[in-house]
């Protein structure tokens, strides 16, 4: 570790900070081994232990050193990129993960279908054998960055004969292919921060499937897991958050206090400090090697939280709870809530329970995986996709 | 930031801690002893103070004790709870021998570390740490007198510390409850596996202490507070665990009732919230000990630590079913545990009002 931190020191003498062009030097320091430092030698990192990272992510945040467009980290480290490094070839992994580090190449999901939300391997989205291409047509939705990506992380249906999950794979889709068509889904806050895709006949050539010819589901469920576990590298403060939001007007704005709305903000401070505390009981046991399932428990709870804070927040408003700032349609490319209205935040924080796997659906695998209750009887796993009731 | 994982020793100390309960102390003897006029198994409670050197976790090496800190107590408790073990330690090792220390005292507090004697502090279980000092029991020539009600473990007390009125204010008194004029009597209570009584003082002698009483008194109420959180954290994974296992072994239309959905749904919820008591309980314990942050993390780990094991309790007998009912499955002994613990040491919304304080939200 202390070598870890001589070496980030060595790297910051060597390569400036200030003015420096921030894909250039975020080259460089993937090219250190100092972007992932878990990942192996020559694909950014160092071959290190996991927990070293956030050591190294601190110092270079300490140092104010460039920080990757605001719009690649989500989707491409967060999934895209140990999903490559997973079950990538070497050329695949030499081709993408530096520009999907720097941030020049921002990556998208193409999973969720209108029809395969929640029940994902329900997927309808067809990959036809060409050769040495895949012809891929069906309709994709809810993806993030869609209007800004270069890449996306596809999968598709490749055996329709098989049952739902064996029939899959995965691919890695050109999103400037001329059969994919990126269009803004306007959602509930009045903005297009999600996009719907289409494909019709978009070509993939076989050297971006990732994984075996129906091992799709197997290779996303790792994608997914990524994406629930992806937590940040320090401790949060203390009232960090949208519950910073509602005391800062709280403190600033006596006139809008009330007896019952003292009560319900002293309960939700207390609840996101007890979330805070379990995510950085998690953080704290991923750096002692010992990684504790208290990431499904998060996630539950933020979601809980974050819609009523939010709720709270309209109603500490008062009269201009009733007013809403802009329903311009805009497409976005950060998440900054901050700085928003609480109407905007209300209605956003609305996704927080469906988004990145619903509620429901994460209460199912709490069960399963960490209560080991009784599943409940399935009626879809081992008949024929194509057979099943659609 | 304060280490919220349990180190190796306190996982050691867990695991003996719960060997003994499961061996000593199964919910069937503990249901059956509640019933008796001696809920309190005083050998189980020799065996934890003085073999195993519980009762002076708190208590400095050099007056006798093992110079252990909040965290290691915080994680006795988590097993004593998951028990319901009728014992003294909450009235003894936790609030009388945190006063006597705050306060000065080295005789007392050394017998208590010793598990020679058990002591009780004489207030109401249902003072919060920021309540104003007690006024019940005055001093009048140099003696006791005074009624104090709902004091926990004082029926199987030796000690007392009682904070009393004198001339110049609040003092703190160690009294011998076999003394002359000194009158205990049990009250029925809630809950079954704490016991509480009334102090009764008639001109009674003592021993008066000589540090700030009122300061002492509320470390002992603060420290209390914050441990009782462990407690009650016991108390709610016993109460999800026990309801989990329960749900997967019971059949009704055909299937084990814990592969519905609504079922499964609840006990994840209970296990999201659990997850959270676990992390403030921690916070609390680790700011006990270290003296930093204490205020604040007590304040949140008592509201917290205490619904949610009520809830618990709730969720653990409406999922229980019929049998939950009953007298003869322990649920009602954690039910009433919990929900009486609820108000000991300041209500959940007692310890919010003292947060808006400490966290600049007044009303």
């Amino acid at each position: 570790m202390t070598d870890l931190k001589a070496q980030v020191e060595q790297f910051l003498a060597d390569h400036p900070t200030e003015g420096a062009d921030a894909v250039e030097w975020l080259g460089a320091r993937f090219d250190a081994g100092l972007a992932w430092v878990h990942f192996p030698v020559g694909l950014g990192g160092l071959g290190a232990s996991r927990s070293a990272q956030q050591a190294v992510d601190e110092a270079f945040l300490a140092a104010n050193a460039p920080q990757p467009n605001p719009a690649a980290p989500v989707i491409g480290y967060g999934m895209a990129a140990p999903t490559i490094l997973k079950f990538g070839t070497d050329e695949q992994r030499q081709r993408f993960l530096r520009p999907l580090y720097t941030g020049e190449e921002v990556w998208c999901q193409l999973f969720s279908e209108p029809g395969a939300g929640s029940d994902l391997a329900t997927l309808a989205t067809r990959a036809v054998r060409d050769g040495d291409e895949w012809i891929v047509d069906g309709q994709k939705v809810w993806t993030t960055m869609g209007h800004v990506a270069r890449w996306g992380i596809l999968v598709a249906r490749t055996d329709p004969s098989l049952p739902k999950h064996q029939g899959l794979s995965y691919f890695l889709c050109d999103m400037t292919d001329p059969g994919v068509e990126v269009r803004p889904l306007r959602q509930i806050t009045g903005e297009a921060e999600f996009n719907e895709v289409f494909l019709s006949g978009v070509r993939v050539p076989d050297a971006y499937r990732l994984g075996a010819v129906g091992e799709g589901w197997k290779v996303a469920t790792t994608t997914l897991m990524n994406e629930r576990v992806t937590i940040g590298a320090h401790a949060a403060e203390r009232e960090d958050g949208l519950i910073g939001a509602v005391t800062k007007t709280w403190r600033e704005r006596p006139e809008l206090r009330t007896p019952g709305l003292h009560d319900r903000l002293l309960r939700l401070w207390v609840d996101a400090e007890a979330l805070r505390l379990t995510a950085e009981r998690l953080r704290q046991g991923l750096a002692a090697g010992q990684p504790g399932p208290e990431g499904s428990a998060a996630k539950l709870t933020f979601a809980t939280l974050n819609q009523a804070i939010t709720g709270l927040d309209v109603e500490l408003h008062g009269e201009e709870g009733l007013s809403y700032k802009d329903w311009t349609m805009r497409r976005p490319t950060d998440a900054d809530w901050a700085s928003r209205d609480a109407g905007f935040r209300y209605l956003r924080m609305k996704g927080n329970s469906i988004e990145g796997g619903t509620s429901e659906i994460l209460r199912n695998i709490i069960a399963d995986r960490i209560l080991q209750l009784p599943k409940e009887p399935r009626g879809d796993v081992d008949i024929p996709w194509k057979d099943l009731p659609r | 930031m304060s280490d919220l994982l349990y180190g190796e020793v306190e996982n050691d100390l867990r695991a003996s801690v719960r060997d003994l309960l499961t061996d000593r102390s199964p919910w069937t003897s503990v249901l059956a002893r509640v019933e008796t006029d001696k809920p309190y198994d005083l050998e189980l409670w020799r065996t934890l103070a003085a073999e195993m050197g519980l009762a002076g976790l708190l208590v400095p090496e050099d007056l006798g004790g093992a110079g252990a800190s909040a965290r290691e107590v915080a994680v006795v408790l988590e097993e004593l709870g998951r028990a319901v073990t009728p014992t003294p330690f909450l009235g003894s090792a936790v609030l009388a021998t945190t006063a006597l220390l705050a306060a000065g005292d080295t005789e007392t507090v050394a017998e208590l570390a010793a598990g020679q004697r058990i002591g009780a502090l004489a207030v109401s279980l249902t003072t919060a740490p920021n309540a104003a000092f007690p006024s019940a029991v005055k001093v009048v020539d140099g003696k006791l007198t005074g009624r104090v009600g709902s004091v926990a473990d004082l029926e199987v007390a030796d000690v007392v510390v009682v904070p009393a009125i004198g001339a110049d204010g609040p003092e703190l008194h160690v009294v011998q409850t076999a003394s002359a004029g000194v009158t205990v009597t049990p009250i029925t209570p809630l809950d079954l596996t704490r016991r509480i009584a009334t102090l009764e003082l008639a001109d009674v002698e003592s021993r008066k202490l000589s540090g700030d009483a009122a300061a002492a008194l509320r470390t002992a109420l603060t420290t209390g507070a914050g441990l009782l959180a462990a407690e009650q954290l016991g108390v709610a994974q016993w109460c999800l665990d026990a309801t989990t296992e329960y749900v997967a072994t019971r059949h009704q239309f055909g299937r084990p009732i814990g592969s519905f959905q609504a079922l499964r749904h609840r006990l994840a919820d209970l296990w999201a919230s659990v997850s959270g008591a676990v992390a403030v309980s921690r916070a609390a314990a680790d700011a006990l000990a270290t003296g930093s942050d204490v205020d604040i993390a007590v304040a949140v780990a008592a509201s917290y630590c205490s619904e949610l094991a009520v809830h618990a309790a709730e969720e653990a007998l409406q999922l229980h079913g019929g049998i939950g009912m009953t007298w003869e499955h322990p649920v009602h002994l954690y039910l009433g545990r919990a929900k009486s613990s609820e108000l000991a040491l300041g209500t959940p919304e007692r310890h919010r009002d003292a947060l808006a304080s400490f966290v600049d939200l007044p009303a």
